[in-house]
């Protein structure tokens, strides 16, 4: 094979990027264009009225919007107290050691159990909990999907993290030892400053990631149409409307979830985005 | 000259990476107050290691053992807490570390926020003032106290580091090739600083540059594989050196 | 006072260790919790029909669990489905991703492959769930029907971005001097990329795909709009299908069949576990 047909030949392969990603957008933006249509760009993302009664289908994306920021706050919340300790331990503390290895690998391996695993440990562990707790009568709702969403994303924040963290160069470390600091606060003082933008970007991936969880999210959140008025109160995700709904919808209420489909789409795709842009400028700085 | 009481003083020290191997190997010297002391070497003779046991850095690393004992105002410093050694032994690095996140004006300030010591704005203009006037900085910097320290140039950023390690009025300082780093005319006015400094504090320098050391210290030590090999006067070592491995390297055949 | 404050500081460096140990080890606590319940609570349902046999209908266990017996069949369908449709992806995303990775990490520097690499993100990103919908529209409509097909089509565009940024990086990080050792020799690029690089590149780029089999292996939301579920063992490749995660899934919402959940479970996660290890373990090899 002489060197141009090789050349061209990878370039006709990598176009196979644009073409499923542009096949993407298009399938989602053609399908969903009825929901948008019928009801408005605007009006479909700001109604909460989620009805299939025939002749009056009423449908708006408002109360999933909020089920998903929920949720995915939520989990970034319970998450911190839990991947910020875990990057120090292995960035930090425990830098290239063994016990460092291990927890690298626990995590690892949370990262590899299935949504749908997740889904089932939170429903029978997890769900009888917080329904003893008397946080919430059935169990379900957006405070469980989250804690469950919290573990899932711990891998990615803290993993990032840690790399971010191990990246600090140990003359500045050193520096500020030698003018007397305890561990603590080169942590706080050098560390966490010098780091920061990554660690920060660390969690803008994490949360691309809770965002478009379905099965774990439609196994715990209760699935209600309605607007959640608590955080221990049920409700439904972008994510889990769609798995619950679109295996029998059709019609209206198919471009309907079609066009949540495309606004989670667009959501993660900029928070993807950012995160990225933002872990580029950190990695040169 | 011996009446003066030391204000550094090792005895048998070492320090040992691993158990088979000593990186350096039961040193004994007294360091005069308001001196400066150059150590030389070959590269992996040990020089650093020692330097750095002063200030006990080798604590920040669980597999390292310092042994002996390190006497500073005649306290042993091993068996002190290490943030009030630092405090009181400061160090200055082969290259310069200004906290990159910090301005110029906290990165002198650095020592007090590390240690939780709250200044007033009066005491801090006066110190960041103080300091950056003593490295001879304060003239070229004090119209951009607000930028980054990383925006200095080397020598810069190094008179900073001093400035820095100043600030919390230590009684040693101690140097890793701080001008390993820089150019000629930079090293020049670090050279310059420190004669004028070592009034104020006492400084241990590890430098392998010999014209360095005749410059500026007044006492010298030579160390080879871990082992102090010879210490005494400057000008007496350089020009009559009593071990054969001494004027080996002095005259360039080693390291 | 100074040694008091001295103090203080100690205490708060020494409460902060203390806290990250403490914190960093309380996340081993869910995965062990999570593997603990799958294990105990499947590996008795893990029997030699339960591989070969399909799943029961609702009405057989119903009938078995009020005769007060285990239920009978299995999982034999859905591991049937995982493995055809995985490995047609499979099939189909291993040369094309390591040709999209070759393609990126040869041209880091122009601005179509830099669009590429961006793109690479974004599918990587985007929520499963999407890809199932996408899928639907791509395949299940034309075709008229859930098949196989679209199910593997799925798991091939989630697998594409997995394999092309391994082998990206597995190249990338190969030393310069390999290949201009190879040029200088006379191969041309493309020889010099199939004989030197690429095999140099070898653990990284299986590794890879591993990896992401392991990633798309457990996905259930896109095969549910993709695949369907079937409750017989089928080879065909335009009918609806059956996989173990969407048995999972089937059983998690049927009463009667409940008793199947962490045997299918058990399974996923042992299968996941060994592609891990493996990667792992080849992945010591070389380094």
């Amino acid at each position: 094979m002489n060197d141009k047909l090789y050349k061209v030949l990878l370039f006709i392969v990598a176009l196979i990027m644009p073409i499923v990603c542009g096949g993407v957008v298009y399938a989602l933006v053609t399908d969903a264009y009825d929901a948008f249509e019928h009801f408005g760009f605007f009006r479909f993302l700001t109604s909460s009225e989620w009805s299939y009664t025939e002749g009056a289908e009423q449908y708006g994306a408002l109360p999933f919007i909020t089920g998903t920021l929920m949720t995915t706050l939520l989990a970034l919340v319970f998450c911190i107290p839990f991947s910020l300790p875990v990057a120090l331990f292995v960035g930090e503390y425990f830098r290239d050691s063994r016990i460092a290895a291990v927890l690298s690998t626990v995590v690892d391996l949370l990262a590899g159990i299935p949504s749908i695993i997740y889904g089932l440990w939170g429903f029978y562990t997890l769900r009888p909990i917080i329904m003893a707790l008397n946080i919430s009568p059935q169990g379900s709702g957006i405070l469980t999907a989250s804690l469950v969403l919290a573990i899932m994303i711990i891998p990615y924040a803290s993993s990032l993290s840690a790399e971010f963290i191990k990246m600090v160069p140990n003359d500045l470390k050193e520096g500020a030892y030698s003018l007397g600091a305890t561990r603590l606060e080169v942590v706080r003082n050098v560390v966490f400053p010098v780091a920061g933008s990554g660690i920060f970007s660390s969690y803008v991936l994490a949360i691309g990631r809770a965002l478009g969880e379905t099965m774990t999210v439609t196994m715990l959140i209760g699935n209600t149409n309605d607007m959640p008025n608590s955080i221990t109160a049920t409700g439904n995700s972008m994510a889990s409307i769609i798995a619950n709904q679109f295996g029998e919808a059709d019609g209206l209420r198919l471009s309907s979830l079609i066009a949540i489909g495309l606004i989670l789409f667009l959501i993660t795709a900029i928070i993807n985005m950012v995160g990225k842009i933002m872990i580029k400028r950190a990695r040169i700085a | 000259m011996e009446s003066i009481t030391p204000i550094l003083e090792f005895k048998k020290t070492c320090v040992s990476y691993t158990k088979q191997t000593m990186a350096v190997k039961y040193v004994s010297a007294a360091i005069e107050k308001n001196s400066i002391t150059a150590i030389m070497g070959p590269s992996g003779c040990g020089k650093s290691t020692l330097l750095r046991a002063v200030n006990l850095m080798h604590n920040l690393y669980s597999n390292i053992r310092v042994d002996g004992e390190i006497l500073l105002n005649g306290e042993n410093i091993l068996s002190m807490e290490p943030i009030d050694v630092r405090r009181r032994v400061g160090m200055v690095f082969q290259r310069p570390t200004p906290f990159p996140t910090m301005s110029i004006y906290d990165n002198v300030l650095a020592g007090f926020a590390l240690n939780g010591i709250r200044l007033s704005k009066v005491e801090k203009d006066a110190t960041v003032e103080r300091c950056l006037k003593s490295v001879a900085l304060w003239d070229e910097v004090k119209d951009v106290l607000n930028k980054k320290g990383t925006f200095l140039s080397g020598g810069q950023q190094q008179r900073l580091c001093i400035a820095r390690a100043l600030a919390m009025k230590p009684d040693v300082l101690l140097m890793d090739e701080p001008t390993s780093a820089l150019d000629p005319i930079a090293t020049k006015h670090i050279e310059e600083l420190l004669l004028e400094l070592q009034k104020e504090v006492t400084i241990l320098i590890v430098t392998h540059n010999m014209g360095q050391a005749m410059r500026i210290s007044s006492k010298s030590m030579f160390m080879y594989l871990g082992e102090l090999v010879e210490y005494g006067d400057t000008a007496k070592m350089f020009s009559e050196p009593a071990d054969e491995r001494t004027k080996a390297y002095l005259t360039g055949k080693m390291g | 006072m100074e040694t008091f404050k001295l103090k203080k500081r100690l205490a708060k460096d020494k409460l902060m260790l203390w806290g990250v140990c403490l914190f960093a080890t309380l996340t081993a606590v869910p995965l062990v919790a999570i593997l603990g319940e799958v294990f105990l609570r499947g590996y008795d349902q893990l029997s030699w029909s339960f591989f070969t046999e399909p799943t029961p209908t609702a009405y057989k266990a119903m009938k078995a669990i009020e005769a007060g017996e285990p239920i009978p069949g299995g999982i034999a369908n859905g591991i049937v489905g995982t493995m055809l449709m995985l490995g047609m992806a499979t099939i189909v995303a291993v040369p094309i991703g390591i040709l999209c990775g070759v393609y990126l990490a040869e041209n880091s520097k122009s601005r179509f492959a830099q669009i590429v690499s961006y793109l690479t993100d974004l599918l990587q990103g985007t929520p499963s769930v999407i890809i199932g919908i996408v899928i639907y529209i791509w395949v299940v409509v034309p075709m008229k029907g859930y098949s196989a097909i679209a199910g593997s089509v799925a798991l091939f565009v989630m697998m594409l971005p997995l394999i092309i940024r391994s082998t990206e990086e597995t190249l990338k990080i190969l030393p310069a001097s390999l290949k201009e050792a190879g040029l200088a020799l006379g191969g041309n690029e493309a020889r010099v990329m199939l004989r030197v690089q690429l095999p140099a590149a070898f653990g990284g780029v299986f590794t890879g795909v591993l990896l992401a089999i392991s990633r798309v292996i457990g996905e259930t939301a896109p095969l549910m709009f993709t695949a369907l579920g079937c409750s017989l063992i089928r080879w065909s490749i335009d009918k609806p299908i059956s996989a173990v995660p969407l048995l999972i899934w089937e059983f998690f919402n049927d009463p009667n069949l409940q008793d199947l959940i962490w045997g299918a479970s058990l399974f996923l996660l042992l299968f996941i576990l060994m592609l891990n290890i493996l990667a792992k373990y080849i992945k010591g090899t070389l380094y």
